[in-house]
């Protein structure tokens, strides 16, 4: 029997180093180059199959900008599994700030979460800013997984997501309580707001 | 900052998130400020750190009470009413996508110096302390009378008119005793002082099948709740907005509220820097003290105080079976009051705190100028109190319309169990703001693929 595991992936990293664009290869193999700052799309499901019986779906949640002026609520890093932190290659300032994230992550998000750092813009190497030898290193010390990838020809994209469906837990079925697992009122210990009453306003029997 | 945007919203509040989630799916370009490091604004959830710095200052927090990071505590104790407003706006927007909730466990009222349930089903209504056999008759003639009304059928009427007779015509129609008028008015109606006896029994009606039809809805309550505290709500209409490209910006403070020489909105100062836009939504804090300032406009009266005190517990409260979750009605009249206490508990259940603690938070409306003393008959329920943060806080309420000056502001949140006011004051907001009625359109959902 195949089971299918269900994981909290949330992307983090400066505006414009193409956080939304790589969710975007991955998720629907499309690259734009001019895409906008993220509007109206920021919860995007995608599933990675790694063997016969096991796939693994990934809830992605972008920042829907709000990391612009630090103002990601704590909704966004709870219950996260996994964390691609992205930086650009051709601005060294961008790794700087995904090592803010980083310590950001590690303050604030599940001390299991697996973190992955990703240098993207590959395509755009000619203009590297940012060494492989530096990324690496700090990756390394921090025990992140590290890799580079470029959204616009799709280079490392399925291979970074892979690699982390990989090296998450795969112990307990999708009932771990990621935000993911909000789908099916069966999988919810909670209770299900978008199963309607009976009738509303009109109960079946007086509980009195 | 020197862009132009349709609306400001100062104060991350649920009243105000909300406001901006639906404005930005409506198309409008939002910005969204808090003075604060955290959103949530007054109907934040707080973690241990961001409570003591705001009770007590100097002092850290007690490493008995365990992570930080485990605890939410509400600063304004609410539930939500699961056939309520909040729910359709919750559904519609499809922010439950954001959120998961659980029951309250429990419902209770304070009758006679003791606890008792309110009964959810038949069986325990049957056995229920609360009435005497004969009202129990009585009392079930009563519902079966209000369950099977038909405004349209004059024959379910039994002589009554619920837009005329006021409610204590129809509780006497059914010879109710007080005691049961107590709890049925308190309880379940969930008023908070006895105004509404002598007024016409509409809104007593609706707001008892609001309550019946919530209990029915998942069994144990009528209330549900949010993990990881109330604080979520916000949050989740304020990533609503983000996504619909609304821009957040916490820890800014607001220096001024710019008008023209007409008075009319321009924009908000922070520091050096000022951003305009076409119109402002601010919850009454941002508008009573020096920001409010140009030429010192009086923007909010205050018209009550409530009075809130957290209480940690290490322990669940006495009389209420081992519930890991309650409300606590303790009307009016029991204890010489005009307005009820409430007692609103919640617990690592609900993920805001760390396991085996238990955060009981009573209020009321302030009545004298000893507002600890008021609520000391619901503090003596609980047992021994860990630690507990007392606060007294003004209900604001707008001067004006807004519709002269552009500046639109919103309501403090009040003393009642549930968010119903809030949402009314979201569709008040709304109508002033955009000139027509809250229509709740289904929220297109293709953001999810397959």
């Amino acid at each position: 029997m195949s089971k299918q595991f269900q994981f909290k992936l949330v992307l983090l990293g400066e505006s414009a180093v193409g956080k939304s664009s790589l969710v975007l290869r991955f998720v629907k193999d499309q690259f734009d180059d001019y895409r906008e700052s993220t509007i109206g799309a920021a919860f995007l499901t995608q599933t990675v199959t790694l063997d016969d019986k096991t796939t693994v779906k990934f809830e992605i949640w972008d920042t829907a900008g709000q990391e612009r002026y630090k103002s990601l609520a704590p909704m966004y890093y709870r219950n996260a599994n996994c964390a691609v932190v992205v930086y650009d290659i051709t601005q060294s300032a961008s790794l700087e700030k995904a090592r803010t994230w980083i310590r950001e992550l590690q303050r604030q998000a599940d001390p299991s979460i697996v973190i992955a750092l990703c240098g993207n813009k590959l395509d755009l190497s000619a203009r590297r800013q940012v060494s492989q030898e530096e990324a690496k290193k700090y990756a390394d010390e921090e025990g992140l997984m590290w890799t580079e990838t470029s959204a616009k020809t799709g280079e490392g994209v399925n291979e970074i997501f892979t690699a982390i469906a990989q090296k998450l837990p795969l112990t307990a079925p999708s009932a771990n309580r990621a935000g993911a697992s909000r789908t099916g009122p069966g999988a919810r210990a909670g209770v299900d707001l978008n199963k309607q009453a009976a009738a509303p306003g009109q109960p079946e029997a007086c509980n009195c | 900052m020197d862009e132009e945007y349709d609306v400001i919203v100062l104060g991350t509040g649920l009243t105000e998130c909300i406001l901006s989630g639906l404005l930005s799916v409506e198309g409008k370009k939002v910005l969204h400020m808090d003075r604060n490091d955290y959103y949530g604004g007054e109907s934040a959830s707080l973690n241990l750190t961001q409570l003591y710095r705001k009770y007590r200052p100097n002092q850290s927090p007690p490493e008995s009470l365990g992570r930080d990071r485990d605890y939410a505590v509400d600063l304004v104790p609410k539930f939500i009413i699961a056939s309520g407003e909040l729910t359709k706006i919750l559904v519609h927007t499809d922010v439950t996508r954001y959120l998961e909730f659980k029951q309250i466990a429990g419902s209770f009222v304070y009758r006679d110096k003791r606890i008792s349930k309110v009964p959810s089903t038949e069986m325990e209504a049957v056995t229920s302390p609360l009435m005497g056999f004969m009202e129990k008759r009585r009392a079930k003639k009563f519902f079966e009378f209000l369950q099977n009304w038909k405004d349209n059928d004059p024959t379910t009427h039994q002589g009554l008119n619920l837009d005329r007779d006021s409610m204590k015509t129809v509780y006497e129609k059914f010879g109710l005793e007080a005691g049961t008028q107590d709890f049925i008015g308190h309880a379940m109606a969930l008023y908070l002082d006895d105004d509404y006896i002598t007024k016409p029994a509409r809104p007593t009606y609706d707001r008892i099948i609001l309550y019946t039809s919530s209990m029915a809805r998942y069994g144990k309550s009528p209330y549900i709740y949010p993990l990881y505290g109330l604080g979520e709500l916000p949050q989740s209409f304020a990533r609503l907005s983000a996504i619909y490209g609304g821009t957040y910006m916490l820890d800014k403070p607001i220096d001024e509220i710019v008008t023209d020489d007409a008075g009319k909105f321009v924009g908000v100062r922070s520091g050096s820097e000022t951003v305009k836009a076409k119109q402002l939504i601010g919850d009454p804090t941002y508008f009573t003290g020096t920001a409010a300032g140009e030429s010192g406009k009086v923007r909010v009266l205050e018209e009550g105080k409530v009075v809130r005190a957290i209480c940690l517990l290490k322990h669940t409260i006495p009389g209420t079976d081992d519930s890991d979750s309650c409300q606590i009605i303790i009307p009016q009249n029991q204890v010489g009051r005009k307005h009820d206490i409430y007692i609103a508990m919640v617990s690592a259940t609900h993920n805001v705190c760390a396991k085996d603690v238990y955060v009981a938070i009573v209020s009321t409306v302030v009545e004298t100028d000893k507002p600890e003393l008021e609520i000391a008959p619901a503090i003596n329920l609980l047992g021994p109190i860990y630690d507990k943060f007392v606060s007294i806080t003004p209900l604001y309420t707008p001067t004006s319309s807004g519709q002269s000056d552009n500046i639109f502001i919103t309501r403090s949140y009040d003393a009642t169990s549930h968010f119903e006011t809030v949402v009314e004051d979201v569709q008040d907001v709304w109508k002033r703001v955009i000139g027509s009625d809250l229509v709740l359109k289904k929220r297109d959902t293709e953001e999810v693929v397959q």
